[in-house]
């Protein structure tokens, strides 16, 4: 427990705290009576001094690119970015015109005949109509998985900064809104407001802040008391820039792997407000909108129709968890070597 | 251990008063009003007018909300759908049990089968057993439940033909017991994704109780491994389990709603659903309402039992 120590890493006690921040227990822990050394439990062999070379974003990224999930979980994502925003420039398709899809096209083609993946009941090609609801899908992923990040981080690094009475009923707020099910708040703001591309990723934001606020608060309850930031404090730094200098960036693990998860959990949660007839609309679509399109007509063999649009979501949100738990081990292994 | 239970009730009636507050507020968000919105855009200043007078939607937004708690708590009045002609008590009313029936069954299945999972897994960690059950909760974790439940719609009620494809339309909450068959993909969709999530928290649960200081000592003193594994570990790692059952019901209800809306079972999630397609916000604000409270009591209910299985509480001095 020596390792060399870096400025700006943690190092003050208090370590225990934050690996179970980040860990839900998906490493390996010893049993019972059977030695296991602690080298083993890491996967790192003993004796590792000279493996400690680099800075420490190189360390992460070697344990990370060292698990093979999380290199297949990014393989599967640079993939559908490309078929969802590049695919078309190269595969093109009308997906906007339904008059012309209609006339033009047969509508519930199966697979073959020019259109690889058939068509829907409208007769546009659904080849090209996953990469055109991909894209929809992937942006108000990415996009709402950043903006509660971001949302839920500020809130939480105030409360627990701050502390005392507003700390207590900032996090009782949370905590309402917690308790309120995703599905049927999401509803509610959807059909208050009428849901255009914007609006959803605002709505799925607003119900996903919840969770990194309550973590961020955790982290900085723990921070706040640390030599560094009092050292900031005596040399007269501004609150501002404890939280945004020095508490945020020490709980960027926890934010780094919470914002991974929230990509897939955004993506599910578009996918089944598509799928409830509430998702991004028409002439637009998202995988979800097209699979509650094509349930109907799935059910009279129309298999076509769903299975693509199911295998999009299933892989992206699997991807978008291996990259997630494997973050969170490597960012764990760097707590466990120092 | 009162003072846990007071405390942790006192709570539970802050959280709902905020809810009440929170669903108020939505009601009050509607762009146009929500005059406009259930007279329609055509209609003129005065009918607005009238109608505000009306419905006490003319006063200062705090004596409105006054009047909705006393609503609430007093008469059980959870708001009028317009668009139904109905009070949003009775719609609710036939349809919360079922929700709860569902709801209900599948998580005690999802308990009955996470939980050996759970253990088989620590049992034979590391083995393709092991390795198999963490892959497949991966893939169901993934899955969505429209998804999923059309899936089985496609292969076991429309191919097979085991089950029929919707359970019954008038069926009461307790037609689980008389036509069982109707609801097995329903209880099945809503469990897989639980059984998912709860094997893996049963499976680290168990791992971390395996390297307690408790389980090295009774192995000391010669327990046999079954009675580690079963009297020792397993003892403490069920107990967070209630813990994870009150964390996790939010998001069973949620996915409740998907599982009702895919099988056509008439529950609050599909009232929510029929009641979005109509543009019908009161409704969707009184399920959110009264499924929210379910929640609440039902975490709450978690908590307690938490604090009676826990010695540390039960036996605590506070």
């Amino acid at each position: 427990m020596s390792w060399p120590r870096e400025p700006g890493e943690i190092t003050e006690g208090g370590e225990e705290d934050r690996v179970y921040t980040t860990d839900t227990g998906s490493t390996p822990i010893p049993f019972g009576f059977e030695a296991v050394a602690p080298d083993e439990m890491t996967g790192i062999p003993a004796g590792g001094e000279a493996r400690g070379t680099g800075s420490l974003g190189v360390q992460i990224l070697r344990v990370f690119v060292q698990n093979k999930l999380a290199v297949v979980g990014v393989a599967i994502i640079v993939f559908f970015v490309l078929f969802c925003f590049v695919g078309p420039h190269l595969y093109s398709t009308n997906q906007t015109n339904a008059q012309a899809a209609l006339l033009y096209s047969n509508q519930n083609a199966p697979p073959g005949h020019g259109h690889p993946f058939g068509t829907d009941d409208t007769g546009f090609d659904l080849l090209g109509r996953l990469m055109f609801g991909g894209q929809a899908s992937l942006t108000v992923g990415f996009a709402s998985a950043i903006v509660a990040t971001v949302v839920g981080v500020l809130y939480g690094a105030t409360a627990g900064f701050f502390g005392g009475p507003l700390d207590a009923f900032m996090m009782r707020i949370v905590d309402v809104l917690l308790s309120i099910p995703v599905l049927f708040l999401l509803i509610a703001l959807v059909t208050i407001f009428h849901a255009s591309e914007v609006l959803l990723i605002m709505v799925i934001a607003f119900v996903s802040w919840l969770i990194p606020a309550r973590l961020i608060r955790g982290e900085t309850l723990t921070l706040r008391v640390r030599e560094y930031v009092q050292a900031v404090r005596v040399m007269g730094g501004s609150r501002t820039r404890i939280v945004g200098r020095h508490i945020v960036p020490n709980a960027v693990g926890t934010i780094v792997v919470f914002a991974t998860f929230q990509v897939a959990d955004s993506i599910l949660l578009l996918a089944a407000l598509g799928f409830i007839g509430l998702g991004i609309p028409p002439p637009g679509t998202d995988w979800g909108s097209m699979l509650s399109n094509g349930v109907n007509y799935a059910l009279q063999g129309y298999w076509w129709e769903i299975y693509p649009a199911g295998l999009c979501i299933v892989l992206v949100v699997i991807a978008f968890n291996f990259i997630g738990d494997s973050l969170r081990d490597a960012l764990e292994v760097r707590l466990q070597r120092r | 251990m009162i003072g846990f239970l007071i405390r942790r009730t006192v709570q539970a009636i802050i959280v709902i008063l905020g809810v009440i507050m929170i669903v108020f507020l939505l009601s009050k968000l509607i762009p146009g009003g929500e005059a406009r919105s259930i007279l329609g855009p055509r209609s003129t200043p005065v009918s607005i007018a009238h109608f505000n007078k009306v419905n006490g939607l003319d006063l200062p937004l705090w004596d409105q909300f006054w009047r909705y708690l006393e609503g609430i708590v007093v008469h059980a009045n959870l708001g009028y759908s317009f668009k139904q002609n109905q009070g949003v008590r009775e719609l609710i009313e036939a349809r919360l049990p079922k929700t709860l029936a569902l709801v209900g069954v599948s998580t005690v299945l999802a308990l009955i089968i996470a939980i050996p999972l759970g253990i088989l897994q620590v049992v034979r960690r590391n083995t393709p057993v092991d390795y198999t059950a963490t892959g497949l909760s991966f893939f169901f974790y993934a899955m969505p439940s429209f998804l999923l439940g059309t899936l089985l719609i496609l292969w076991f009620a429309l191919d097979l033909k085991w089950f029929p494809v919707s359970p019954p339309i008038n069926s009461g909450g307790y037609t689980i017991l008389e036509d069982p068959r109707a609801f097995v993909l329903p209880v099945l969709t809503l469990a897989a994704i639980t059984i998912a999530s709860f094997s893996r928290y049963m499976r680290s649960s168990m791992m971390d109780a395996m390297a307690e200081d408790y389980v090295r000592t009774a192995r000391a003193k010669g327990a046999s491994s079954r009675r580690v594994l079963y009297g020792h570990a397993l003892r403490n790692a069920l107990i967070p389990i209630l813990t994870l059952i009150g964390l996790s019901l939010p998001a069973i209800v949620s996915g409740a709603l998907i599982t009702e809306d895919v099988f056509n079972y008439p529950g609050m999630g599909l009232l929510t659903v029929t009641a979005a397609d109509n543009g019908d916000v009161a409704t969707i604000l009184g399920t959110t309402l009264v499924v929210t409270m379910a929640t609440v009591l039902g975490s709450l209910l978690a908590d307690i039992l938490y604090a009676v299985a826990d010695p540390r509480i039960r036996l605590g001095s506070q």
